[in-house]
């Protein structure tokens, strides 16, 4: 059984960080140069991580699958950042934004890390400034906000509808201004492989050059994960469609634990699906709930009907009805469930009754036109590049879709795995959002713990082991790494079957969605389990991979990717079996209070499900870390 | 729909390369140009035959990895979006569509309709930030910011990086990337301590990755899928006349460390 140390400082919430920082090893600056430290990823957590580092004088290698850092997936993110700066004068503070998360996430996210998650959050927003992101400002000169789901007060700070952008350009701006001064070395379009592990300790990585598929070695003295989430395990999702699972997931394969996987965010605003061409799934930003009115019709036969034929008194403001302290704004595992309940009565709108309408007239009489184009024209060009509707004169027609994974691998406070020297970061780890992420924290996240955590928790690490004991690249370790790599991608090159690894992929998806997404069930999960043994099986005899190792070949990078997908697939599913609760986006269909809502059982669930790889033809073993709040007391979730 | 396509096919940066024609299966109208390729690509890969390599990722226009050359034109046939962007609905059943990689001296084809932008990550490296170490900020509403200025500089901003203005370019200029980036931040107030030197260090890198001269014919304000303004070019061209005249040293503000 692995030893689950959480770290938790001692003494009261607030003050846990303070005394935590004053208390962590430190690194004389002389000293620091010599330590090396790989960080894989430069989304908004590996690239602040990056450049943090290195700033400090560590010697800093940073690794991308893509062609430059600045294209990882927090690109995408629209709605904004939160951050506890109470600019509005409307009630908020750190624990206020603490409690929101906590409580958003269904109590089932690690407190003290979510409390320090809170107090970082103000620093976030002032350093992005300094590095020039050009977030909204109001007439005066100062910062502007909105709100997002799940709270009450405006907090969210943001770039028009890209804020991920720009906050990822200024992350990479950081890092480039480190890459100039010699402090960082970095390696694109290098996909890390494989964990390396030396007694017990994470020490390098395998990686591949996707230009030339060369294999390489890389050792150092601490490995930081930033990889991002596993939501394209799905198939269709909101995530760019390289997103992946294979860096957690074969460090997981070393012995990293696997915290909660089963905790997925299906999004409530998404464009419908519209065939079976679709490649992936488009976010509209959660912000336009903050103006947009969600409905359906409230009888079915009004569904094939114009929505301007259906007037006011047969429309269900159905969020607002359930929910009317939150209405449109409840948070995301509640807005899309609901989305998924009246679809089932069959009020569901557009193509195959999968639809609600989000409508934006009230807010065109309120607000007028032009603010609300200020506010979202960009997101209402997209919805209808895709769609081909104007959304400004019809409601837009949205669906959920599978969007963040809250789970991921296991991090004590210090951010690192119960492998010592793994750090993990970002999407990839999942401590601070429990059971259900509200907007806009995921951007927080990734910068609180690659600007301002990591780089000092690091220390604490780094202080017990000594750059001259670094292990080198012929450690037999590494070949041994190398060598199962190699193997996996021959055995993928040579199966030379039928068929192509994204049918595969399909395939998976479509039976996690049905039986491990919006809602669940003990016959769907065991029978989504033998399904996926089965379809792995045929994966490595009908799978066709054409073309060579030596070369740029994306079949073959995507053919690996998918063989994880199928191995995480039954880690999501055994872990959702066994967690005989509901807890914010887990929804267990045995589980629910008799108006339908999610019942969590504290008594028994109150953990951490921590997974453990135990050999290939084993079944992981469950180590349990207890949730102990000291400063909360677990409540049930009501937005009524 | 059918369409028949003639793509740009290449094996690595030292093989030639030569067009291969390819008639689709049966397609719908809603697909994104993108999902046509895989489809092409799925029918590929079951015949044992390696599909056409490439980039792409977030298909939303926002990442900057999509590229391609459609009929001769970056990005497809309309103005303000991405290739992912571009859908099948603007083309016609039984149109031949001719599909090639951005092509100009500083991107070299890694194979196919993939190409090595590389050269504009260098750029950035030269200049493209401001110099504030982490944990040392002030108070973000310290410095106010007229609210016309933060939406100028975001107008810049936006620039996804996908280097279309250099493919659309005769001469393979890189000036509407560059000049997008020293605006950004040469617009807002934390980025005048830097401004001359980033202006100066960024456009003598770009000379030295090979990128052609502006002879300001406009053809990437035409082809941007962000709509970036030919009018950061001018803004440029001042900032770097400026820096020359102030004589600042170009060295890399973080050697400065
Ligand atoms: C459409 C969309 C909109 C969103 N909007 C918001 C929002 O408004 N607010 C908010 O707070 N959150 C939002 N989110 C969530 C948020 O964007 C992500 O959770 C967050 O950006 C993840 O950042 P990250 O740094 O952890 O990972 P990512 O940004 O995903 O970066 C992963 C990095 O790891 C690298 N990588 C991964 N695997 C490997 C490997 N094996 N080898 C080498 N490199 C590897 C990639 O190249 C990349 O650089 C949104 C998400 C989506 C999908
Ligand atoms: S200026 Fe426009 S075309 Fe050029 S890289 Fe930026 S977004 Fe692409
Ligand atoms: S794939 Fe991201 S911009 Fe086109």
């Amino acid at each position: 059984m692995a030893t689950l140390n959480a770290n938790i400082p001692s003494g009261p919430l607030a003050q846990k960080w303070t005394r935590h920082r004053n208390e962590s090893r430190l690194i004389s600056p002389a000293n620091k140069r010599k330590y090396k430290i790989i960080v894989v990823g430069a989304g908004l957590a590996g690239a602040s991580a990056s450049a943090a580092l290195a700033e400090l004088g560590y010697e800093v290698h940073n690794f991308v699958y893509h062609d430059s850092p600045r294209r990882a997936h927090s690109v995408a993110a629209q709605g904004g950042i939160n951050a506890a700066k109470n600019y509005q004068n409307d009630g908020d503070s750190v624990w206020r934004l603490f409690y929101d998360t906590l409580r958003g996430g269904d109590f089932r996210a690690r407190e003290a890390n979510v409390y320090r998650l809170a107090e970082v959050s103000v620093q976030i927003i002032d350093h992005c400034v300094a590095l020039g992101v050009p977030f909204a400002r109001e007439y005066g000169g100062l910062l502007d906000n909105r709100s997002f789901g799940g709270a009450q007060v405006s907090r969210t700070f943001y770039a028009r509808g890209q804020t991920g952008q720009q906050l990822l350009l200024a992350a990479y701006s950081a890092l480039c201004r480190m890459i100039a001064a010699g402090q960082v070395k970095s390696y694109t379009h290098t996909e890390m492989l494989d964990l390396v592990v030396v007694d017990g300790h994470a020490k390098g990585i395998i990686a591949r050059d996707l230009r030339t598929g060369r294999i390489t070695r890389h050792n150092a003295d601490a490995v930081v994960l930033a990889t991002g989430g596993y939501a394209n395990v799905f198939y269709l999702s909101t995530n760019a469609l390289h997103s992946n699972a294979t860096a957690i997931w074969r460090a997981y394969k070393r012995g990293a634990c696997f915290a909660n996987p089963c905790f997925t965010q299906i999004h409530p605003t998404c464009i419908p699906v519209s065939g079976e061409y679709q490649s992936k799934l488009t976010l509209m930003s959660e912000s336009l709930r903050n103006d947009g009115r969600i409905w359906v019709p409230k009888r079915p036969e009004d569904c094939s009907k114009h929505p301007h034929d259906i007037p006011e008194s047969d429309r269900d403001y159905y969020l607002e009805r359930m929910y009317p302290a939150y209405g449109n704004l409840c948070p995301r595992d509640i807005a899309s469930r609901a989305a998924k309940k009246v679809c089932d009565e069959g009020r569901g709108v557009g193509p195959g009754g999968r639809g609600v309408y989000l409508d934006f007239s009230d807010a065109i009489r309120r607000l007028g036109l032009a603010k609300v184009q200020e506010r979202y024209g960009n997101l209402f060009d997209m919805y209808r590049e895709i769609t081909g509707e104007d959304a400004y004169q019809v409601p837009m027609r949205i669906y959920p879709a599978v969007h963040y994974t809250m789970g991921g691998l296991w991090v004590d406070y210090n951010l690192m795995s119960n492998l010592p020297g793994l750090f993990v970061i970002g999407e990839a780890n999942f401590s601070d959002h429990g059971a259900n992420r509200l907007g806009a924290s995921a951007l927080m996240q990734g910068l609180a713990d690659g600007f301002f955590i990591l780089p000092l928790t690091i220390g604490n690490y780094l202080a017990t082991v000594h750059p001259s004991q670094r292990p080198s690249t012929d450690h037999a370790a590494f070949a041994a790494a190398e060598a199962d790599v190699t193997q996996r991608l021959n055995q993928l090159l040579h199966c030379r079957g039928k068929r192509t690894p994204t049918e595969f992929h399909r395939e998976l998806g479509r039976l996690m969605w049905d039986h491990c997404g919006m809602s669940r069930n003990r016959a769907g999960l065991q029978s989504a389990l033998r399904q996926i043994a089965e379809l792995r099986d045929r994966f490595w005899h009908e799978v066709n991979v054409p073309g060579e190792s030596t070369c740029l070949n994306q079949a073959l990078e995507k053919a690996h990717r998918v063989a994880d997908f199928l191995e995480l697939a039954e880690l999501m599913c055994l872990d959702a079996l066994h967690r005989e609760e509901s807890c914010g986006g887990h929804f267990r269909e045995e589980h629910q209070l008799p108006d339908g809502e999610a019942k969590r059982d504290d008594e028994r669930f109150a953990y951490v499900a921590a997974w453990e790889y135990a050999g290939p033809d084993r079944s992981p073993v469950l180590n349990k870390e207890p949730l102990v709040y000291e400063e909360v007391r677990m409540t049930t979730r009501s937005y009524k | 729909m059918k369409v028949t396509l003639k793509v740009w096919r290449q094996k690595d940066a030292q093989s030639p390369g030569r067009f291969v024609t390819y008639v689709t299966p049966e397609l719908n109208p809603n697909m994104s140009f993108l999902e046509m390729l895989d489809v092409v690509n799925e029918d590929l890969i079951r015949r044992g035959e390696e599909p056409i390599a490439f980039d792409h990722d977030c298909r939303e226009g926002i990442c900057g990895t999509c590229s391609l050359v459609i009929n001769g034109k970056p990005h497809g046939p309309h103005r303000g979006v991405t290739t992912c962007q571009t859908y099948l609905r603007s083309f016609k059943d039984g149109d031949t569509i001719v599909v090639e990689p951005f092509r100009a001296r500083a991107f070299p084809v890694i194979r196919d309709l993939i190409v090595d932008r590389s050269a504009l990550d260098r750029i950035m490296w030269a200049g493209g930030f401001i110099s504030v170490r982490t944990g040392s900020a002030p108070e973000a509403n310290s410095l106010p910011v007229p609210k016309d200025v933060a939406e100028r500089a975001m107008d810049a901003a936006q620039c996804i990086g996908c280097g279309a203005c250099v493919a659309a370019c005769k001469n393979a200029s890189a000036m509407l990337f560059v000049a997008a980036k020293i605006s950004h931040l040469g617009l807002l107030p934390q980025g005048q301590p830097e401004r001359w030197r980033r202006a100066r260090a960024m456009i003598e890198q770009m000379d030295r990755e090979g990128f052609g001269a502006c002879t300001v014919t406009g053809s990437c304000e035409a082809v941007c899928p962000k709509g970036i303004s030919l009018e950061f070019i001018a803004r440029m061209n001042r900032d770097y006349a400026v820096a020359l005249l102030k004589g600042d040293s170009p060295v890399r503000a973080a050697a400065a460390l």
